[in-house]
């Protein structure tokens, strides 16, 4: 398929799979801060191609992963009030709260609905006038701009009775933490191309000029991650901590202008808990106040609660690059994708997911 | 009155993780099988449930018979390449198909929602009257029942199908050997996506249909022809991924898979890329793997091209002599390797 295939081609793999090699002299460990282009590595088995000097680490950038434990039950919870339709992309259904899940939620009754698009939830709202739709508003920089149209369009239309639950996060203030945090082991990062694309890439410059380390724009297909590593170790070989991109195809430096004005207008920057990592701040978008009414915590009553997290899930170490999924004590035994820990272990973007379905062995016989 | 220590508090229940039944307890992945394997199988247990195949093979006085059922709860009822009836016959039919069996006759239930316009249901029964006579199978008894408007989803059709199993003719998971080929007749994906698209009401370049048909005829080619099968699977929910996983668990052997080979049409690659879904798990209604002796590989594909359903008809795997383990492997399109696992429940579509 054009515009695919060519980006999974075996001959180029190797090739570039052979200039990394050449390239490489000494150990390196760089992080992909997306979980796209984790699963990416995983499934197609780029790292089996990498030279072993390289150790590919995996980020914070799975947003069903990092939304907090809070955020979950109050999904749950506001599902759960009769009347209310709950809308929300497919992956967040299976992310464990405290008292489990949304598919759990609409097994005992409440209507909770898979949508593509915030503006679908927004129409859901206009047939059901008489009903409070809620979307699930999860995600980095790349859904906050059309779950902002859907504001906006809510509120041009006055439709009254559609809200959002926001979780919005925001990448360079995680990739900030990470650097910051005392345990930090990530020389060099490919930072995530479809973040890029709406936000651009300045942003970044400061980051690694002040950590001293390269920053690669890079795509999701696996001959993109192969070329975004070798432009890595090439800088970390010729002690250079650049901004460099190697998804030129789809980002531009000043990224969308259209859409960050768009996540500007309806949104403004707050402090974030991220599951399993802890409050980060500045990491987060709230509504802004011309936008409140739309806030669903609000309407709910339910803003200001917050939970604690299970101490078994060590989700937060492998968000950070700490910890492998396999080097989890719990991996595969106690948390598996029927019964998850974390969020790491049920999102598709999750990196305990990717190696328990692509990497894992798994028993004889076993169902 | 029992003794008190007789007296215990757990669950009779045999699957205690879940208090109620969730959707993707019939998406063919981990939890249907869990649920299959803790509840039905062990409830049920008997011989030709052991063999965990399409449908049972069943010895009476003169010969032996196949059975199999199965119901039909799509929604919406119809998708471009067909509806609730072509699935419900072709769906058994195929199931026969796979057992090796020649159909005799199906049976055909129907539990109809108040208020279903009368003419939706002409155009289904017009459906399973047309699918049966392309496929020569009468259907031969039936039932009907209505329940409350709100209590169905408009139509649930069930079908069960009687076919005649040949004398020396045997075909199940666990006759896979090593060194065994993988043969599959087509592309994947499509019927999966094409229920997908009119459900979500999503819209791509080009209209996917679905890849509904009846598998009697390539199947019977390979037979008859001579070919050397030892098993045969159609591909439904869980797709290519999970009936090569399910065969080779039962069979207790590895299976690896070469990426390349899996034909996936462009407009339904566009749309699983676009969604998050692996083709690989998506389901369809056409499509089947013969795992056939290696020494007859190179025949069953040239019979499989001389039929209408398996022109397209490819190599995509092998059963590996020196590894053993009920485990599927994949070779992928740059060259590395990875395990294909089963699903957990059903593929969500993902967020970014």
């Amino acid at each position: 398929m054009r515009f695919i295939h060519e980006y999974r081609d075996a001959r180029a793999a190797r090739r570039l799979a052979a200039a990394i090699a050449r390239t490489t002299t000494c150990p390196w460990t760089i992080m992909e801060v997306c979980g796209g282009q984790t699963h990416t590595i995983v499934k197609f088995g780029v790292d089996e191609l990498l030279p072993p000097q390289i150790t590919l680490v995996h980020g914070p950038g799975c947003p069903v992963c990092v939304t907090p434990l809070e955020l979950i039950d109050k999904a749950v919870e506001i599902a759960s009030i009769p009347g209310v339709i709950f809308c929300s992309f497919g992956d967040m259904l299976r992310v464990p709260g405290t008292h489990g899940d949304l598919l759990a939620a609409r097994a005992r009754g409440a209507d909770v609905r898979v949508v593509y698009s915030p503006l679908d939830a927004l129409a859901v709202a206009r047939a059901h006038p008489r009903r409070q739709v809620v979307f699930f508003a999860v995600g980095f920089e790349t859904t906050a701009p059309a779950n902002a149209l859907a504001v906006v369009q809510a509120q041009r239309q006055g439709v009254r009775n559609f809200s959002l639950l926001v979780a919005h996060v925001l990448v360079p203030p995680a990739m900030e933490a990470i650097l910051a945090s005392p345990g930090n082991r990530v020389q060099g990062f490919l930072a995530a191309g479809h973040v890029c694309t709406v936000m651009g890439y300045e942003e970044y410059r400061p980051l690694a000029a002040r950590y001293g380390v390269p920053i690669v724009v890079t795509g999701f297909e696996p001959l993109d991650i192969l070329q975004g590593v070798y432009m890595c170790v090439r800088q970390l070989e010729e002690g250079r901590a650049e901004v460099e991109n190697q998804y030129v195809r789809s980002v531009r430096p000043q990224g969308n202008r259209a859409a960050r004005e768009l996540i500007a207008q309806v949104f403004c920057v707050v402090p974030r808990r991220w599951r399993g990592i802890g409050e980060i701040p500045k990491s987060g978008l709230g509504l802004q106040p011309a936008y409140a009414d739309f806030d669903a915590e609000r309407r709910f009553g339910l803003a200001g609660r917050g939970v604690e997290e299970s101490t078994e899930c060590r989700s937060g170490l492998v968000l950070q690059g700490v910890l492998k999924p396999p080097q989890c004590p719990a991996f595969g035994t106690r948390c598996t994708p029927e019964h998850p820990l974390g969020a790491t272990m049920v999102s598709s973007e999750g990196a305990c997911a990717a190696y328990y379905r692509y990497r894992r062995v798994p028993a004889q016989g076993a169902l | 009155m029992r003794d008190a220590e007789d007296f215990v508090l757990s669950c009779p229940i045999p699957i205690s993780e879940y208090p109620q039944v969730l959707l993707a307890h019939g998406g063919g992945g981990k939890l249907m099988h869990g649920l299959i394997e803790k509840m039905f199988l062990a409830a049920f247990r008997n011989p030709p449930l052991e063999v965990r195949h399409d449908g049972a093979v069943l010895q009476a006085d003169g010969g032996r018979i196949a059975l199999s059922t199965d119901s039909y709860v799509v929604r919406p009822l119809f998708f471009p390449g067909g509806d609730i009836g072509t699935l419900a016959v072709n769906g058994t039919v195929n199931d026969l198909a796979m057992c090796g069996a020649r159909p005799l006759a199906l049976g055909a239930a129907f539990i109809l929602e108040e208020g279903l316009p009368m003419e939706t249901l002409w155009r289904v029964v017009r459906s399973m009257q047309d699918a049966a006579a392309a496929a020569g199978v009468p259907i031969v008894t039936g039932d009907t029942k209505v329940v409350d408007r709100g209590k169905g989803d408009g139509l649930f059709v069930t079908t069960a199908g009687l076919g005649i199993v040949p004398p020396g003719r045997d075909i199940r998971p666990q006759r896979v050997r090593s060194g065994d080929v993988l043969l599959l007749n087509g592309d994947v994906g499509r019927h999966g996506m094409a229920v997908m698209a009119v459900r979500e009401g999503l819209s791509f370049e080009s209209e996917i249909t679905s890849d509904c048909a009846p598998l009697v005829q390539p199947v019977m080619a390979l037979l008859e022809g001579g070919v050397q099968v030892h098993c045969l699977r159609d591909l439904t929910r869980g797709g290519l991924a999970g009936a090569v996983i399910e065969i080779a668990r039962a069979a207790g052997v590895h299976v690896e898979l070469e990426e390349r080979a899996i034909p996936v049409r462009p407009d339904v690659q566009g749309a699983c890329e676009m969604l998050g879904l692996d083709p690989l798990y998506v389901a369809n209604e056409g499509r089947f793997v013969a795992f056939v002796a290696p020494q007859d590989a190179q025949r069953a594909l040239e019979i499989l091209w001389g039929t209408a359903l398996g022109a397209e008809a490819r190599i995509i795997g092998r059963v590996e002599a020196a590894r053993k383990g009920g485990l599927v492997t994949m070779t992928t399109t740059i060259g590395a390797s990875r395990v294909v696992d089963m699903l957990s429940g059903e593929q969500l579509p993902r967020i970014c």
